[in-house]
């Protein structure tokens, strides 16, 4: 994985020294909490309704172990030992207090991390595929195209204050992991007919108030044209996007109100110039440098292993979890596991500061060192040798990290809601732990299949709800918590918005509600498909009819 | 509002003038619009002219015109209105303007060091602001991925002296 050279640390380490002075500045009454806010929010401090809320930066989902462990040290010494993984492949502090902040950075420099952008109206944290390297069908590994994209947006002079927060997703396979159509700027990395990378950019995706799927903007762009791309998209992002409505400020608003083709040419003419400018043409000495950091680790040659059917036979769990949460990996003889972060009845993405020990230090073991954060807020060993599944599974299992359920109904996304956040309609932790203690029948999960459920607090849609399967969003009604459910979004390939099923439900009804549309999907499904499939051939009728008959 | 140019205060000696006003003798501010209407006559004028563009105002279309003003007054109308930061880039990079380019409005001390690297070089700054503190400012942050407009040599320069010889020998044609 990537590694800082001097110019990267240097950046951090002023970077911490500044905010140590604001911090200062602060504490000592000479900013106001007002004239502190746009400092803070420029490096990933929020103030939630309880306390200050720290969010710190994962650059597309990779980690070293040395990395988590310090990520668990810092829960353990400045907040209460645990910490959350969130949608954007980032960690979240729910409880640090302000004083600290600055040594928490300080730490977290030591170990080439930071908080540097993880709030503001800037180019936020870049996510990646988290089977990224490991998974079969990749042209390249996105991650190079990641670290290049985050070195470029960091502190960017002319795009740190627009129109509104700006999400940028990189995929380098035709199975998109990484959500990259409902991102500002969704990046598909191909090869095209000379086996030349070329960079299909989506713009205009996203989420939110007003959700929509990103249009194919810049075709087959050539590598060292990247970042003159970008740079080309976002000045028109920032000269033209709407700064009079909060709501309607993010580029999608932009592209919708003036269409894609003219966005489309509107990009053409600035990228034009900014090529002609030359000075952000890539060097090839600088896409060779990161490509270094991005080999292939030193894999064994393996066959496929067998020694697994007996450990099957001797535990039944291990034959579950093995099904569930282990992927096929691109070399024989490993593995690419995912290490569930969504106990039945747990809070998704939450882990314990020994649990991350836990996870970097058999990632140091047995998957050269490294761990990824996937957007659905799992934990990932990408390179495991099939012969040290069971030991790892053991070990997992024994750390309340060994529960089968990834891809399946109780595997929820979940953003912190009304626990913790200052914008929340509605809490969403509850209506998690009530769906999943429902379905924690493993036979019944796997029975129903792949089921994507996602729950936000309130439309920002921090819970990606609307590309959820089945999509749960807090509102709030006179005061009351209640939900509405959206049905048939996704957030892969084939890219959709949830439609909304109609009036919403109460807390304590919302179980019962996703209880009868999967029994509905469980009765009308023909031989294969999932819950979307089911949905797509329907539509929303029949799930309707069964949803609101019953009420 | 006091005026910092070259890390020094300075004295403005633009008087700003609202577009039915007669203009005075001496350096004069005006607005996009009265220069589109006067231009002839803002040009005959014996003394340096200053262009104050509002915050939804590119300088694109100024195209060569950008060279007859002396001064470009650009606006923030709040720190979080970011346009700006591509006009001044336009304006240096695109334009080729080598005049002044002045923030007004609504700037943090934070701000200071992304707009100098964006091309201003002139900032309107809130009475009370101290130089040591506009300084500081400015040499908070020393290393910079970004090419941009204000020559500072960018992380890819230090790190591939063939690139870097390519961008300084770009500098020097300009």
């Amino acid at each position: 994985m990537y590694r800082y050279d001097e110019f990267d640390q240097k950046v951090v380490d002023e970077r911490v020294e500044q905010f140590r002075g604001q911090v200062a500045r602060r504490l000592s009454g000479e900013l106001t909490e007002d004239q502190f806010k746009p400092l803070r929010l420029m490096n990933g401090l929020y103030l939630q309704l309880h306390a200050y809320m720290l969010r710190v930066a994962i650059p597309y989902g990779t980690l070293s172990s040395r990395q988590l462990r310090m990520l668990g040290h810092i829960a353990r010494k400045y907040d209460k030992g645990y910490a959350h993984f969130t949608t954007r492949q980032n960690l979240q502090y729910n409880w640090p207090k302000l004083a600290d902040i600055p040594d928490i950075l300080a730490d977290l420099a030591t170990v080439e991390m930071h908080a540097i952008q993880t709030s503001g109206n800037c180019i936020r944290n870049v996510t990646s595929d988290h089977f990224a390297g490991a998974a079969e069908g990749e042209v390249d590994d996105p991650r190079v195209w990641s670290e290049i994209i985050r070195q470029w947006s960091t502190f960017h002079p002319e795009f740190s204050f627009l129109p509104r927060k700006f999400k940028i997703a990189v995929t380098a396979s035709a199975k998109d992991r990484a959500a990259i159509k409902v991102h500002d700027i969704g990046i598909v990395i191909r090869r095209d007919a000379t086996a030349t990378l070329a960079f299909d950019v989506y713009v205009g995706g996203g989420q939110g108030r007003t959700p929509f799927v990103g249009h194919l903007i810049g075709e087959g762009i050539a590598a060292n044209d990247l970042l003159a791309y970008l740079e080309a998209t976002m000045r028109v992002y920032n000269q033209y996007g709407r700064r009079d409505n909060l709501y309607k400020s993010r580029i999608k608003i932009l592209v919708h109100q003036i269409g894609p083709d003219e966005m489309r040419r509107q990009v053409a003419a600035e990228f034009a110039e900014v090529k002609a400018q030359g000075a952000l043409a890539l060097p090839q000495a600088e896409i060779d440098r990161i490509n270094a950091y991005f080999t292939a680790p030193a894999f064994e040659t393996l066959t496929e292993d067998t020694s697994r059917a007996k450990q099957r036979q001797a535990s039944n769990a291990f034959a579950t979890w093995h099904d569930i949460n282990v992927a096929p990996h691109k070399v024989p003889g490993y593995a690419i596991i995912t290490v569930s972060l969504k106990p039945i009845g747990g809070v998704p993405g939450d882990a314990s500061a020994d649990q991350m020990d836990l996870i970097a230090d058999l990632a140091e073991r047995l998957s050269f060192d490294e761990v990824r954060v996937s957007h659905e807020q799992n934990l990932v060993l990408a390179h495991v040798k099939q012969s040290d599944l069971f030991a790892l599974w053991q070990k997992l299992d024994a750390a309340g990290l060994g529960t089968a359920n990834y891809g399946l109904i109780t595997d929820i996304i979940a953003c912190p809601g009304l626990d913790y956040c200052d914008l929340a309609n509605a809490r969403s932790i509850n209506i998690a732990q009530a769906v999943s203690k429902r379905f924690a029948d493993l036979d019944r999960q796997r029975n129903i299949g792949e089921l994507k459920l996602k729950i936000s607090g309130c439309i920002n849609a921090c819970g990606h709800h609307h590309v959820g399967h089945i999509g749960v969003l807090g509102v709030d009604k006179k005061g009351v918590e209640y939900y509405q459910i959206t049905l048939g979004g996704s957030g892969d390939e084939t890219a959709s918005i949830g439609d909304i099923i109609g009036p919403a439900f109460a807390e304590n009804e919302v179980a019962d509600a996703v209880e009868t549309l999967v029994d509905t999907y469980l009765n009308a499904r023909q031989p294969g498909e999932r819950f979307l499939d089911t949905y797509r051939r329907l539509g929303i009728q029949p799930f309707r009819e069964k949803l609101y008959v019953a009420h | 509002m006091s005026l910092i140019k070259n890390n020094e205060f300075v004295d403005n000696v633009f008087a700003r003038v609202a577009d039915g006003e007669t203009p005075t003798d001496g350096a004069i501010l005006v607005s996009l619009k009265r220069w589109q209407a006067d231009r002839d006559a803002l040009m005959a004028r014996n003394a340096p002219l200053g262009l104050a563009l509002t915050a939804d105002q590119s300088p694109e279309a100024l195209g060569a015109d950008v060279h007859h003003f002396a001064v470009i007054e650009l606006e923030f109308p709040k720190f979080r209105d970011g346009r700006g930061y591509s006009w001044a880039r336009l304006l240096r990079q695109r334009l080729g303007y080598k005049g002044e380019i002045r923030a007004t409005g609504d700037v943090l001390r934070d701000q200071w060091l992304f707009m100098s690297r964006c091309g201003i070089d002139a900032f309107e700054v809130r009475p009370g602001t101290r130089l040591e503190d506009f300084r500081a400012a400015l040499n908070e942050q020393t290393v910079f991925y970004q090419p941009s407009t204000d020559r500072v040599r960018n992380v890819l320069e230090l790190r591939h002296k063939t690139h870097s010889s390519r961008q300084s020998a770009l500098a020097a044609a300009e």
